[in-house]
């Protein structure tokens, strides 16, 4: 796949110019279902993106301070185990309480449509579930990141 | 292994290459004279047809396709070496497949009203299901399992729990199966200590324990300890049963999360079977004899989606297994050659879109499955793509298998796609892709070096990457996600899990605690952590004794923590 081919009109890519897109991929809580993660990885890097992996069973503060410490745009989170209300909004509370804006909060797996809302209005977007085209999630992310580039630059 | 059989893989191999199907005149002639003109009148597309496991497929299979002697050195009888027809002589007209649907969430009282439901719906074995805090040995007062208790199966942090699961249920009467790996030995030992209260004695029960570390590494990745301390374990676990327990099966070998995990047929298959060889290893390291101990050892693979690759891994499955034992282990005893398997319908190909569409594909699976002869399946529900299933769709998966059963007539005849050219021809493929990666893998110092090194994860996922790139570009469809796509998908009834299962498992264990006689806890967790210092003395009697005081899940595997450390993957991306 050419790196070129999920860049789509709309978004400001030319801050993106010098670097690439940071995201940090990152299965919270005791998940080990990696099926998904590592096929996002692979997709990310083929779309340009430099992309970080956690590992499996990092601790909400660990994902956090990886993220702050390699100054990502973009956090991706995948959990496949339920438990995604809980362990995603522990990482969002860490960021706001360490008065972090710039890094963008994404998640996806097996998110009941009910949950969605909750997440968003944690600032936790796209949430997206198996069948998802990898293009949506890529397009996705380049969104989140070009907002979260926005205020680094502030 | 000894020197005679230093080569066995390739040796195998070439029996593959001796017999490569060349398609003969008959053929040939028939695609001149017929087909390519038939083809070019009707503006026909050709296109490259393949599996998942990459192997090409043509139009048509002959005679021609298959090996010299094929029916009597490959193919065989039912109950006759080398199985590929079935392990017992009259299969399903003797015994139909057990219908077993894995079952848990909640609380241990959730749960056991759960297995008395299937009991009542006429299900014939029970499978337990366990939350994520339970597979990876903590209590679900650790702060890491907050959220998760009781989401993914059910909640066991001491023996009491598992007491509650199985309330009023004759351990006598029923055969369990327990979806747990690394804390398999303790919960073993809390099935067991639950017989011995009810005063069953321990030759009666019966049960399966999937302990397969190997895939854990390879796959579920639902680890405590290094591999080389949780295959002591299992070591331990398959010595003490051989010996007290003798209808436990001890390893239940999975292919089926290596499948999930993105791999193809020949993977699973191949990578499964490696996983196998280096358990039987292991028993006869421990000194025991194969004959005695491979009974014990069962197996557990997907039934996915492409029909015939999927009948066809499973024959050469079993074909495989049988070939392997006698030949390079010298294995005699027939009965000990059987390779005897669960199957459980692919979760991957469920579909979160149009999750009805989902009833079709677990009734195509699961068909793949008997016609494969399986030992016992799990159906899928058609809501699983959302969450854990409902009572509903629970009971239509269940009904599928009966109406598989009871009114296709499938099973009234032994392997009846046994001897169709294309099957036969594909089953040889399935082996032979087999050999090849167990040829490799013993270049590469045998799987739990390939594992370690992250050889075998990387392939998965590049087979993972690959057939998701397949689909994004329409060369492999799902239907309702990349074809047939609705706009306004309308959210089902789904099973909700609430916090109330963390809140109530979380005030037991406090009472568990209050109750226990703190002294015998120290005393038996001490004892435990001597025993597993010392890699000549075997730690089950003393996991029982543990469980039996109230020492908790986590408790006892923390003595392991520190005794072993704990494990971080290789870099996989």
């Amino acid at each position: 796949m050419s790196g070129g081919m999920y860049l789509v009109d709309g978004k400001n890519l030319s801050l993106f110019k010098d670097k690439p897109i940071k995201v940090l991929l990152a299965k919270p809580g005791i998940d080990g279902h990696d099926r998904g993660v590592l096929v996002l990885a692979k997709a990310f890097r083929d779309a340009g993106m430099e992309v970080l992996y956690a590992g499996l069973l990092p601790t909400p503060e660990e994902v956090v301070d990886t993220a702050i410490n390699e100054d990502v745009d973009v956090i991706a989170l995948s959990l496949l185990n339920g438990a995604h209300l809980t362990v995603f909004r522990k990482i969002s509370e860490l960021l706001k309480k360490r008065g972090i804006d710039d890094i963008a909060v994404v998640g996806g797996g097996t998110i009941p449509d009910g949950d969605k809302p909750k997440l968003e209005k944690l600032g936790i977007t796209g949430n997206y579930g198996p069948g998802t085209p990898l293009s949506t999630i890529v397009d996705h992310i380049t969104a989140r990141a070009s907002e979260a580039r926005s205020r680094k630059m502030q | 292994m000894d020197g005679v059989k230093e080569n066995y893989w390739e040796n195998k191999l070439s029996e593959f290459r001796e017999a490569s199907g060349k398609k003969g005149d008959r053929i040939g002639k028939w695609r001149k004279d017929v087909l390519e003109p038939w083809n070019s009148r009707t503006k026909y597309e050709d296109r490259e047809y393949s599996n998942s496991s990459s192997i090409k497929i043509d139009e048509i299979y002959t005679s021609q396709d298959l090996r010299k002697n094929f029916e009597d050195k490959y193919l065989g009888l039912p109950g006759t070496y080398p199985f590929t027809r079935g392990i017992y002589p009259n299969m399903y007209r003797g015994k139909l497949w057990t219908m077993r649907m894995f079952s848990g969430f909640g609380t241990p009282e959730d749960t056991n009203k759960r297995l008395k439901y299937l009991i009542e719906h006429g299900e014939s074995g029970l499978s337990i299901a366990f939350d994520m805090p339970t597979l990876y040995g903590y209590d679900c007062d650790n702060k890491r399992a907050d959220g998760e208790v009781g989401r993914c199966g059910v909640n066991v942090s001491s023996l009491r729990d598992m007491e509650d699961i199985l309330s009023g249920i004759d351990l006598g009467e029923v055969s369990t199966s327990m979806t747990i790996n690394a804390p398999a030995a303790v919960l073993t030992a809390m099935y067991i200590a639950v017989a011995k209260k009810q005063g069953v004695p321990l030759d009666r029960i019966s049960g399966t324990v999937q302990a397969d570390i190997l895939k854990e590494y390879i796959a579920q990745k639902e680890w405590i300890y290094p591999p080389e301390a949780h295959l002591r374990l299992i070591r331990d676990m398959m010595v003490y049963c051989t010996k007290n327990v003798p209808k436990w099966n001890y390893i239940s070998i999975s292919g089926y999360h290596i499948r999930e995990a993105g791999s193809s047929a020949a993977q699973e298959l191949a990578f499964t079977l490696a996983d196998g060889f280096h358990y039987v290893d292991m028993g006869i390291d421990a000194g025991l004899d194969p004959a005695e101990f491979a009974p014990r050892l069962s197996f557990f693979f997907n039934s996915s989606i492409n029909f015939f690759e999927e009948i066809a891994k499973l024959r050469a499955a079993r074909r495989i297994w049988a070939t392997v034992l006698r030949e390079k282990y010298g294995v005699r005893n027939e009965r000990s050659l059987y390779l005897r398997f669960h199957t459980q319908t692919s979760g991957y190909t469920l579909t979160w879109q149009q999750p009805l569409n989902n009833i079709v594909r677990t009734t195509i699976e699961a068909m793949a499955a008997v016609l494969g002869g399986t030992q016992s399946l799990h159906t899928n529900s058609y809501d699983e793509a959302w969450a854990l299933p409902s009572e509903q769709a629970v009971k239509v998966a269940l009904r599928t298998q009966q109406i598989i059963a009871e009114e296709t007539g499938i099973p009234d005849t032994i392997d009846p796609l046994g001897g169709s050219y294309y099957l036969e021809w594909l089953t040889d493929r399935m082996e032979e892709e087999a050999f090849k990666y167990f040829s490799e893998i013993e270049k590469m110092g045998g799987i739990l070096q390939a594992v370690k090194t992250g050889y075998i994860q990387k392939e998965i996922a590049a087979t993972s990457y690959r057939r998701q790139i397949r689909i994004e570009q329409g060369k492999e469809v799902m239907v309702g996600v990349n074809k047939y796509a609705e706009s306004n998908e309308k959210p089902i009834n789904i099973l909700r899990i609430s916090r109330r299962a963390q809140k109530s498992q979380l005030s037991k264990l406090l009472s568990v605690k209050q109750e226990r006689d703190e002294k015998k806890v120290m005393e038996a967790l001490s004892e435990l952590e001597n025993a597993l210092r010392n890699p000549e003395e075997n730690s089950m009697p003393y996991i029982i004794r543990a469980v039996e005081s109230y020492a908790t899940l986590e408790e006892i595997s923390n003595v392991g923590r520190n005794v072993f450390g704990g494990w971080k993957e290789p870099v996989l991306v």
